[in-house]
């Protein structure tokens, strides 16, 4: 158990932070779905060890199926790695940790026969909150996401955009350290977005929690994250780290800053030749499943 | 806000005018009766006298003759249902349990759905005899095929997603059963249910009348062999508004689940 005297290990290139800086600690995770020789083998993710430092802003970034996403799902223990371990605090990650990890997911996982204070207090249920505090912790979660006047909507009534805050709603009031968001704004248009972004940058530089977040978009990546891992295309390994040094919470005028724009572009050069790369694998292998 | 206003208004007009032409329809239809019993010589023997009907009817219900064969009927239905919702409802969640098991026993049971199984009435009979257990039996074969296909559907067609958010919550296996799996799945086996019972009221009212020896169906084809076609006609209303009501009933049941 190489995981066992860890806590007098010291810094090392795979782990460069100290331990008691760490919220999450990933060590040579690689995973694959299906067998070697299958037809639908697929090497999604190789050999990835790294720190997520507590409170950090982590975005993961890189072409479809580059392992981004299987990273998220292996961190919050919703997917066993082939090889390698993640580490939460002190406990090693094996199936769902929901004191300590809270998702939120791409769209719609709100559950459609609840309201939206019902969908927040089943996830306290759900999480072992004593029943006297599921009411003011999910007003007080609704607040925080600008929904209390939609606590008796059905998420069929609400948008898009107010559906992804409910459920962030639902995350945050499960106060968990570590939130992990699967292109939470993925389904939304543009303008949805960026106000989304900006509130959350906001939301999120109070409750100090620990995020992991994987995103298709390099303004948000940008905008949000502390740091920002670059894929590189399957299989999926981390091709560069890069920080953004900005503190939080970003202001609007952070998007037309020099500095977001070299940032912006840095990461495009970076993330071109993967895609490309990524495109022409699948155009000329198209009924290849999508393991991102 | 008033274009909604105008589009509910629109609404309740076009309720009102669909229920007016419906009443008219069956007004209609009891003037043709009246019109052909009473003045255009049909036989009554075939055709009754609308006055008659509803003097035996009242008669019925006054001497409340109509109690033995109504509980019969009413007891062999609760029967018949129990048994279909139990063992559809409970095979239909094993079965949808496993994408494999789904894959093999779903186009059995559509097939058998298919079967029309009233014909194997007489092997029932055979078996069970000329009394209620053949009815039940009867009866909860057919109504299990529509509770087993919508019990398996609604629960085979969870959002794979909603069970991944739960489990990722801490969901136990019992608040996934209880606060993801029935609510996804009620819609569907709600009408599965429903489906339920009205083949099961229908299978064993028809099957009374093919061979008993009480109940609703059997005394309705008493009553024709006895060519007392009045009294015959005063209880097939009687068995009509008894089913309309229960449907009413069962149709409330489903819409309250649904909203639950």
């Amino acid at each position: 158990m190489p995981g066992r005297a860890r806590a007098l290990t010291l810094p090392t290139k795979k782990h460069p932070m100290n331990d008691t800086d760490v919220a999450v600690r990933i060590t040579d995770v690689s995973h694959q779905f299906g067998e070697a020789g299958d037809a639908q083998h697929v090497r999604a993710l190789l050999d990835t060890s790294l720190d997520i430092a507590r409170g950090e802003l982590l975005a993961l970034i890189g072409p479809s199926g580059c392992g981004k996403s299987t990273l998220l799902n292996v961190i919050g223990g919703l997917l066993s790695p082939s090889t390698g371990h993640v580490d939460v605090g002190a406990k090693r990650v094996n199936g769902p940790m929901p004191k300590d990890i809270a998702y939120v997911f791409q769209e719609n996982a709100l559950f459609p026969w609840n309201t939206v204070l019902e969908n927040i207090k089943l996830g306290m249920l759900f999480q072992g909150v004593a029943k006297s505090e599921h009411e003011p912790r999910a007003r007080q979660s609704l607040g925080a996401v600008g929904l209390s006047e939609f606590a008796n909507h059905y998420p069929g009534q609400l948008s898009g955009g107010m559906r992804q805050r409910a459920a962030l709603a639902r995350a945050l009031s499960l106060d968990t350290p570590v939130l992990l968001m699967d292109e939470p704004f993925g389904a939304l248009d543009e303008q949805t977005r960026m106000v989304l972004g900006e509130d959350l940058s906001v939301l999120l530089s109070r409750t100090k929690k620990t995020i992991v977040f994987v995103t298709h978009s390099l303004g948000e990546a940008v905008f949000l994250a502390d740091r920002v891992a670059v894929f590189s295309a399957r299989p999926g390994r981390i091709k560069e780290m890069i920080a953004v040094e900005e503190p939080h919470p970003r202001k609007p005028e952070f998007i037309t800053a020099e500095k977001f724009t070299r940032l912006r572009n840095q990461l495009y050069e970076l993330l071109h030749d993967e895609i490309r790369k990524t495109v022409e694998a699948t155009s000329q292998a198209p009924a290849h499943g999508s393991a991102a | 806000m008033s274009g909604g206003r105008i589009e509910i208004e629109r609404d309740r007009r076009e309720r009102m005018t669909s229920r007016l032409v419906q009443a008219g329809f069956l007004v209609g239809l009891a003037a043709l009766w009246y019109l052909g019993a009473n003045y255009w010589g049909i036989n009554h023997l075939l055709l009754p006298k609308p006055q008659h009907v509803i003097a035996e009817l009242a008669d019925i219900l006054r001497s409340g003759e109509f109690w033995p064969d109504l509980l019969l009927t009413l007891s062999e239905l609760a029967g018949a249902f129990a048994i279909s919702m139990t063992l559809g409802v409970g095979l239909g969640f094993l079965i949808s349990r496993s994408a494999l098991a789904i894959k093999i026993f779903e186009p059995l049971l559509a097939g058998f759905y298919a079967v029309p199984i009233i014909l194997f009435l007489p092997l029932y009979i055979l078996f069970l005899g000329l009394g209620p257990a053949s009815k039940i039996a009867l009866g909860a074969t057919i109504s299990f095929f529509p509770v087993v296909l919508n019990t398996i559907a609604g629960f085979g067609g969870v959002e794979t997603l909603h069970i991944t958010a739960a489990r990722s919550m801490g969901a136990s296996n019992w608040h996934l059963l209880r606060y993801v799996l029935l609510p996804a799945a009620a819609p569907v086996m709600l009408t599965g249910l429903r489906q339920g019972f009205t083949v099961a009221l229908l299978s064993i009212i028809g099957s009374e009348t093919i061979a008993s020896l009480a109940g609703l169906g059997h005394r309705i084809v008493h009553l024709a062999e006895a060519m007392d076609t009045a009294r015959m006609f005063a209880y097939i209303v009687f068995v009509v508004v008894i089913a309309v009501v229960l449907n009413a009933l069962v149709s409330s049941l489903e819409a309250r689940g649904r909203r639950e």
